[in-house]
């Protein structure tokens, strides 16, 4: 029968490509001049898609950097360095065998995330698909299996340049900029619900609030939605100027700092109808990097303290300026406040092309950059007194380098 | 059939009336479908105008009225349909004999001649829209050697039916092979509308791939049976002058074959589309109050709901309202942890925590059974060398006394769970008629009399105070729990409430018993070499494991709504309620924890399936036990992780608080 079927078939494609030969010219015709089109409209579909993951990925000049991703996990001492030849190493606090993870589908790795609530699940945007590694953590074994990994992918959604886990790490999301839609993942189940919403041309970057009921979701276009998770519907809001760079939330989710591209301000989007009471998470402590004219990166993890600040990253319009931090101190009630702090500076020529804050750090805050030089250097804030915004001042030590010997020095120097 | 004779009140006033409104919808829907299949079939790229004006004037033909209403009809026995066959839990077939009966089913077979009418009828519609030489399937010939006119057989009409016949046919078999009727809940919360809106291209490439395999198919069916079939049921003879359809220049046919994959779209399209909008119906969240002022409203909240165990979609409805308000409403949470006003008992939280743990505990006892009957069956296996082929999940049970007895593996009733019991909730009747087919079939070599000699039942306590359904049994002693097996006999009871329990305990089988015994297993092993018998019977790989968890969905919203409660009384609580069962919950945890992660350590389980490309069938039961080990690790991490060092003082025993502190110390 099955031969039969196929003799069939063939048959019968035979039959319909002559007579479908014009019809499928035309249409290659059509298709040529609709994604131009569309291509005009949304000019990042034009790109390839390396080009693509280096103009959207977090991390600054993405194809060139010896670090593509860092993530810290958000309960424990460990984070996860994507490196240039697409393998990820994974460093804890103590001196426990390092896991180097690779996968024949890891390449061009775009973004890492931590599973929260859990001890080993290591999210990965990749080119082609999303990789879930399970690394256990009692096992001392440096190079995981590609077994403990899960493959995730959906037809046309590559490459994935963002994702996000919800604080209950019940769910993940994906975005790709080619795809409208961006993808909430149950990932023990691996079934994907699509969301879409066609303005924008695709999904850049998402960052859920840390209180859970919110999702940001840029688009590459002059456009960035809201979404509320609880019934899962968005609210537009269209910017001026560029696309939304990069965003990040205060604690309690009631407050949104956004950079947009080409523009030298940050914007705060505040939320008034908060689920929750409880204001023990009261202030943020955020940073954020202005690179090229633009904002680049913000970061604010969960911290509770009274004391905060922002920090911010010089701009380089003067050639021979070297690109810096500049530290904020924030403020969110009663109403939302920034306030220059100071400084952090790398060594001579290192550029800033990353950060991200420790999310749990006992007596302060720790600030993790990763330089364009290769080197990794964690930044430590003690408080000296907690509670008042004007009484603390960032007491900056020397660094901790347990993990990375490359960055045993600290570059670090307050300039106001 | 239909048997809706449920007295609940949620299925009379919430089910039906989401299914009503999911017909309705699908009807609404009709005309749109009509008009782009009538676009579609009346397609032609060189006279645009002509191809326009034609189809306007053919939707508003009486004959397309007439079609149209043909179509609700179908519609409406489709939605009736649904309505009567969807099911929460999947039933999973263990072996292909067990398959093999679910397809042959009395109950299946109604159901596949309905459909088989049904797609003929669509199929008369969709020739009749289409017109030309499909459209009546008798037609005026001229008789080549005398000249008079006659009533010939138009072949083509007839290839449209017989295609919707067998389309019908095929619907109805791959609902059944790929649990068509199984409906899931998604992980996120949509309304209906973007839902609609977004599984819609989803249903439109099912449909499409659907029907050109079925037109592939029934091509090739025709193509050889198509002659003998005609011969066989008509008498109409055949002077049709046209080239017969069954040689291959005949079905070569550009035109017939692209009308027929259209036509058999549309067909899929219209059930397709009334299953997803029954399925987004029914699955949508459902606010139950959590107290009530009123002492007759008192059966509607949450407290009681929950209780519930014989409407299964009002529990599952329940779970889920849970678990959502555990995570988004603090008013509802409030009302959770309060206490009643005379008396200030938290009988809230109590019956809410009760109810949750004896879930996750009847979870625990079926892995732990399970896991016994493994771990026993290889014993056996290993002592006496015999081929058992159906192993894996059954009886957990050595037979006392003689050296070489090889007890075949039955399945008591407590594993059929959640294939037939549940359903005989939902779905009426039926149960009582697919039990012998559902899961865990029992061995259809032994009758039900020798069975009933064999052995008495014990009796056992329910393992958690309050539960009280008689299908989860304590982990009994192995010696004699063999006798369980009396359970199965063939006609299981109504219902569960309703097992009988004899009172003799450890009652030695009798020399007969054993010299029947021994017959048996002669026969069994004797037939245990043949091939056709070993393919028929043997156990596909992963079915036990999935047939376990068919339910856990249930066991994955309490976990979400036990452990976010848990959390938010760190801060809510005002009056500690939830102190008091923080032990309990957290050893049920650790319990349920141990339980499946030995369950993961056996053969097959942790083998993944393989993902369908793309059926409307819905495929998410097949991974739910990762589901289920993820949601319960997270449950306990966000337990620990608000707690932290607080779990220090909670009285909770040494090992459980060893296996606390990895969870701790992130070592998971």
């Amino acid at each position: 029968y099955g031969l039969l079927d196929e003799i069939t078939n063939s048959a019968e494609e035979g039959m319909s490509l002559t007579h479908c030969n014009h019809a499928a010219f035309a249409v290659r015709r059509f298709s040529l001049w609709a994604s131009s089109f569309h291509g005009s409209l949304f000019p990042h579909l034009t790109l390839s898609s390396d080009e693509m993951v280096a103009e959207f990925s977090q991390m600054l000049d993405w194809s060139d950097s010896a670090l593509r991703s860092f993530a810290w996990h958000p309960h424990t001492d460990k984070f996860a360095v994507a490196l240039l030849d697409d393998s990820i190493k994974i460093y804890k606090s103590n001196s426990s065998p390092t896991p180097t993870l690779k996968h024949r589908c890891q390449r061009s790795v775009c973004a890492l995330q931590w599973k929260p609530l859990c001890g080993s699940a290591l999210a990965v945007a990749c080119q082609s698909c999303l990789l879930i590694w399970h690394v256990d953590p009692a096992s001392l074994s440096t190079r995981p299996s590609s077994g403990c990994a899960q493959v995730l992918s959906h037809p046309g959604h590559s490459p994935i340049t963002s994702i996000a886990w919800s604080p209950t790490g019940s769910l993940l999301v994906s975005a790709s900029p080619v795809d409208t839609s961006m993808m909430v993942w149950d990932v023990a189940a691996e079934s994907a619900v699509p969301l879409q919403r066609v303005g924008g041309g695709g999904v850049t970057y998402l960052s859920w609030s840390p209180d859970g009921s919110r999702l940001l979701a840029a688009t590459p276009s002059a456009l960035f939605r809201v979404w509320e998770t609880r019934m899962w519907t968005c609210e537009r809001w269209p910017c001026l100027k560029g696309s939304c760079q990069s965003a990040c939330w205060s604690p309690d989710g009631g407050c949104l700092l956004l950079s947009m591209q080409g523009e030298r301000v940050i914007y705060a989007l505040t939320f008034s109808d908060l689920t929750g009471i409880n204001n023990t998470y009261s202030s943020p402590v955020t940073a954020f990097f202005l690179m090229k004219n633009h904002l680049k990166q913000l970061f604010c993890p969960p911290f509770f303290s009274g004391s905060s600040f922002v920090l911010r990253a010089g701009d380089s319009q003067a050639d021979n300026h070297p690109s810096v931090i500049a530290v904020f101190k924030t403020r969110s009630s009663p109403v939302f406040e920034l306030l220059p702090c100071g400084f952090v500076m790398g060594e001579a020529g290192a550029e800033p092309r990353f950060m991200q804050f420790h999310p749990h750090f006992q007596h302060g805050a720790l600030l993790t950059v990763c330089w364009s030089d290769g080197r990794i250097s964690h930044v430590p804030f003690y408080f000296s007194s907690a509670g008042l915004l004007g009484g603390d001042s960032p007491q900056q030590a020397l660094a901790s380098n347990t993990t990375n010997p490359s960055s045993n020095k600290l570059y670090t120097e307050q300039i106001s | 059939m239909f048997s809706l004779k449920q007295n609940c009140w949620f299925i009379r006033k919430v089910v039906i009336w989401r299914a009503v409104a999911s017909i309705a919808w699908s009807v609404l829907l009709l005309p749109v479908t009509s008009a782009v299949f009538v676009l579609l079939s009346r397609f032609s790229l060189f006279h645009p105008i002509q191809w326009i004006s034609e189809c306007t004037s053919l939707l508003t033909a009486s004959s397309t009225i007439f079609s149209l209403v043909v179509l609700c009809g179908v519609v409406l026995i489709t939605g009736l349909f649904n309505l009567e066959f969807y099911t929460l839990v999947p039933s999973i077939p263990c072996s292909r004999m067990a398959l093999l009966g679910t397809v042959l089913h009395p109950r299946q077979c109604v159901h596949s001649l309905v459909y088989c009418t049904m797609g003929m009828l669509v199929m008369w519609c969709a020739s009749v829209t289409i017109g030309g030489r499909y459209s009546t399937l008798g037609i005026p010939c001229k008789q080549s050697e005398s000249g008079e006119v006659v009533t010939c057989l138009n072949e083509y009409h007839l290839f449209l039916l017989l295609a919707g016949a067998f389309m019908g046919y095929s619907h109805s078999f791959l609902g059944v092979v790929k649990n068509m009727y199984y409906v899931s809940f998604q992980p996120i919360q949509q309304y209906k509308y973007p839902r609609f809106k977004g599984c819609l291209p989803m249903v439109v490439k099912c449909s499409v791939i659907q029907s050109l395999y079925s037109a592939r198919n029934f091509a090739a069916l025709y193509f050889f049976f198509g002659k003998i079939f005609i011969n066989l049921c008509i008498t109409l003879q055949l002077y049709s002058s046209l080239q017969p359809l069954d040689s291959l220049t005949g079905l070569l046919d550009f035109s017939l074959l692209y009308h027929l994959s259209i036509s058999g779209t549309f067909l899929y399209f219209t059930w397709y589309l009334t299953v997803l909008l029954f399925r987004i119906y029914v699955t949508e969240a459902y606010s139950f109050p959590v107290q009530s002022t009123f002492t007759e409203d008192a059966e509607q909240c949450l407290p009681k709901v929950l209780a519930e165990t014989n409407t299964l979609v009002m529990k599952f409805l329940a779970l889920q309202d849970l678990a959502l308000l555990s995570q988004h409403s603090l008013s509802r949470r409030l009302e959770v942890f309060s206490l009643s006003q005379p008396g200030g008992h938290p009988h809230n939280w109590n019956a809410i925590s009760r109810e949750c743990m004896s879930l996750l505990s009847e979870l625990t006892q079926r892995l732990l059974a399970h896991q016994d009957a493994v771990a026993s069956n290889g014993r056996v296996k290993s002592q006496s060398a015999s081929i058992d082929t159906r192993s894996a999940s059954s009886s957990s049970s050595v037979v006392s006394g003689t050296e070489d007895v090889s007890e075949t593996p039955r399945l008591s009733v407590p594993l059929r769970t959640p294939g037939s019991v549940f359903t005989s909730s939902v779905g009426g009747m039926h149960s009582a008629l697919t039990a012998p087919f559902t899961p865990d079939v029992d061995s259809p070599f032994s009758s039900p009399a020798i069975r009933r000699l064999v052995g008495q039942q014990e009796p056992r306590s329910p393992w958690f105070g309050t539960v009280q359904s008689p299908h989860i049994m304590r982990r009994g002693p192995k010696l004699w729990s063999a006798s369980t097996e009396s359970q199965s006999n063939g006609s299981p009871p109504a219902s569960p409430a309703t097992v009988p329990s004899p009172p003799a305990a450890n009652q030695k089988p009798s020399f007969l018993a054993q010299w029947l015994q021994n017959r048996r297993e002669q026969v069994k092993s004797f037939l245990a070499k043949r091939v056709l018998i070993v393919y028929l019977f043997n156990k596909l790989p992963e079915a036990s494991s999935q047939a376990l968890f068919a339910d856990s969905q249930a066991h994955i919203w309490a976990l979400q709504g036990l452990s976010h409660l848990v959390a938010a009384s760190f801060s809510e609580d005002q009056f500690g309620v939830v102190q008091t069962t923080l032990p309990s919950i957290l050893s049920c945890l650790v319990v349920l924890l141990e339980a499946v992660d030995r369950h993961f350590k056996l053969p097959h389980a942790s083998s993944k399936p393989v993902r369908t490309v793309c059926s409307m069938g819905d495929s998410t039961y097949k991974t739910l036990r990762f589901a289920l080990r993820a949601a319960l690790k997270t449950a306990i991490y966000k337990i620990t992780t608000t707690f932290g060092e607080h779990l220090n003082a909670v009285n909770i025993s040494t090992e459980h608080r060893k296996r606390l502190q990895q969870f701790l110390e992130f070592k998971e």
